[in-house]
């Protein structure tokens, strides 16, 4: 067995080593993400649902503040590899991960590694947005809740201003306590990045997060995905090859549970080294 | 092509209407069963007063007059109360914290076979519910707490407890397992531990659904009549003497009073219109409670699990 093997609720919280500020300072082009810190490293990464195999040996650097999207064919194992990033796999009964995953160089399954607390440092959006049914103000209030945060004072602040970093404040600053059930779906995925940001993730995963949003939406949630840039690793799944190309830095290529190809977005779209990258890219299967 | 979708058409008004047709049946029903409980319970107040229905403090129904008969809702309403709400309080806690534990932390493979087990609980006959509360609850309850006799609220509680909680454990659990694994996850994503988001998120959601069950189980505990025959005793006044010395003796419930009662009661008579105007009362609480569920299942549940 390679690395590490899953350890459920590995007990207490990790000492972990903040942010490689000096590093980012120097931030380079986002045409040259191959010069970038890396804010994540995967390496030899294989995963298994009870016996059968999903991941198989992945290596890939997530830099910091960039976006790296992953693209393949349904059922190729993007998800899975996303959920491996922030432990959401070791929800699922019967699964195993082996190869080793660095945030800020320490291992996440690690037997040091608390993944609650991981959480906080990788969040999640999902593929439909998936508000609480609570209101609108609960909702991004909910992290900072249960970690903690009981003032009422500094919870109006956190929930103002991650609803202006999600670019929703101005819809909704008038209906904080409307159910969250009562806002379009693009303004619901918009409310569940906020309630993201509002634990201040160092990594945020998207699982394609526009899937389920009209073209105005997706534009604004991409809008709002490279504002964020600014600040954390974005890693983005998508079955959009125009959206790949638009946002992303890094783009990543899986078939079967494997990444064939990983590069500048550019030289993906262009050139790719990989013959089955190029015919994915231009949809000749998949 | 187009005629095939007129039929289709066809078949579902038919299918429409029939549904429609059975809903206003069940409660043309309901109204004309009650209007008959109304009927035969009303005209007791030709010969009894009204006002002394609902406060006389006694029910004495073969006492001779002057003094008597006493036709006194209070004591009936008031044992039919305190046996429910002492069911309540030992059922709720106990059946919510099994359909967590059921529909969170039990493994898929024992609940499978916890579940219809509990289901089959509530199938059993209130009369050997009532048969094992008179052999082996009223003795407990007996040596216990040091009383004449075991015969008591406490012992009807326990009963009614014992068969609501199935009730409350299935539809609750059914509640919680319906709660979307959406809002699991998105709980979990943001670092929330495992009971953090169930309390805070799958409980609140689930919570009309909660509601709805425990009414449900308080409704069959309310309505039951056999088993409380059998273990309270079934006879008593108002309490004179604390919470506590009422709960270890016997009370008299609606139910208990008209099952025991029925029977006996000559045709017509002021006897048989009371316990029918017991039955009214009864039919009114229970249509309360039925109702209050409903509130809450329809209310919030629909928007809350969407
Ligand atoms: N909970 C699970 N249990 C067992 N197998 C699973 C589970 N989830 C996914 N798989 C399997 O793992 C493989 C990868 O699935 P995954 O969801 O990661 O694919 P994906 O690339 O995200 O697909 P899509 O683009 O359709 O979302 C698939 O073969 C799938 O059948
Ligand atoms: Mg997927």
């Amino acid at each position: 067995m390679i690395g590490s093997t899953l350890v459920n609720d590995a007990g207490t919280a990790a000492p972990v080593a903040e942010g490689n500020s000096a590093a980012a300072i120097a931030k380079p082009e986002p045409s040259q993400p191959s010069s970038a810190p890396a804010k994540i490293r995967v390496t030899n990464l294989s995963f298994f649902y009870d016996e059968v195999q999903a991941l198989f040996n992945n290596t890939i650097e997530i830099p910091d503040r960039h976006i790296t999207a992953l693209i393949g064919p349904s059922g190729c194992g993007k998800s899975t590899f996303l959920r491996a990033l922030n432990r959401m796999n070791d929800e699922i009964p019967g699964t195993r991960v082996q190869g080793e995953v660095l945030l800020d160089g320490v291992d996440i399954y690690g037997p040091t590694c608390d993944k609650v607390i991981l959480r906080r440092r990788v969040g999640m959006v999902f593929q439909r947005p998936n508000p609480f049914p609570k209101s609108i103000y609960e909702n991004v209030a909910y992290g900072p809740r249960v970690h903690g945060e009981g003032r009422k004072s500094r919870l109006d602040e956190i929930v103002e201003h991650s609803l202006r970093r999600a670019a929703l404040w101005d819809e909704v600053k008038d209906g904080l306590h409307k159910s969250a059930f009562d806002i379009s779906g693009g303004q619901q995925q918009r409310l569940c990045i906020a309630r993201v940001l509002a634990v201040e993730p160092e990594v945020l995963l998207m699982d394609e997060p526009c899937s389920a949003l009209d073209p105005a939406s997706t534009f604004r949630i991409e809008e709002l995905m490279r504002e964020l840039q600014k600040d954390i690793a974005i890693v983005i799944v998508t079955h959009n090859m125009q959206q790949a190309a638009r946002v992303s830095d890094t783009t990543g290529f899986f078939l079967k549970g494997e990444l064939l190809e990983v590069g500048p977005t550019l030289r993906i779209f262009s050139k790719p080294d990989d013959k089955r990258t190029e015919d994915y890219i231009q949809g000749r299967f998949g | 092509m187009k005629r095939s979708i007129r039929r289709g058409e066809r078949a579902e008004s038919v299918i429409e209407a029939a549904i429609r047709v059975s809903g206003v049946a069940s409660i043309v029903l309901v109204l004309l069963i009650f209007v008959f409980v109304l009927r035969e319970g009303l005209p007791l107040f030709r010969e009894y007063s009204f006002v002394k229905f609902l406060t006389e403090r006694g029910w004495q129904p073969t006492l001779s007059p002057p003094t008597g008969p006493w036709f006194g809702l209070l004591p009936n309403l008031w044992g039919s109360f305190l046996v429910t709400a002492g069911a309540v309080v030992l059922a709720v806690p106990l059946a919510v914290g099994a359909a967590v534990c059921l529909a969170e932390v039990a493994p898929r493979g024992l609940r499978d076979l916890l579940k219809p087990s509990i289901e089959l609980l509530a199938t059993v006959p209130s009369v050997a519910i009532g048969f094992v509360g008179a052999a082996a609850i009223n003795p407990l309850v007996k040596d216990l707490f040091n009383l004449d006799t075991g015969k008591s609220a406490l012992a009807g509680s326990i009963m009614l407890a014992f068969m609501a909680i199935p009730t409350i454990v299935t539809i609750s659990d059914d509640a919680l397992s319906a709660v979307p694994k959406t809002f699991r996850d998105g709980s979990l994503a943001l670092g929330a531990t495992k009971w953090q988001g169930i309390s805070r998120v799958v409980f609140p959601a689930a919570g009309p659904g909660i509601i709805a069950a425990i009414m449900l189980g308080i409704g069959r505990a309310i309505g039951e009549t056999m088993v409380v025959i059998m273990v309270t005793g079934n006879a008593g006044v108002l309490p004179d003497k604390g919470l506590w010395h009422a709960f270890t003796h016997s009370v008299r419930t609606i139910t208990g009073t008209i099952g025991a009662e029925a029977l006996e009661v000559g045709y017509g008579d002021a006897h048989y219109r009371a316990l029918f105007m017991l039955g009214v009362v009864l039919f009114l609480i229970t249509f309360a409670l039925n109702f209050v569920a409903d509130l809450a299942l329809n209310r919030r549940g629909r928007r809350a699990l969407q």
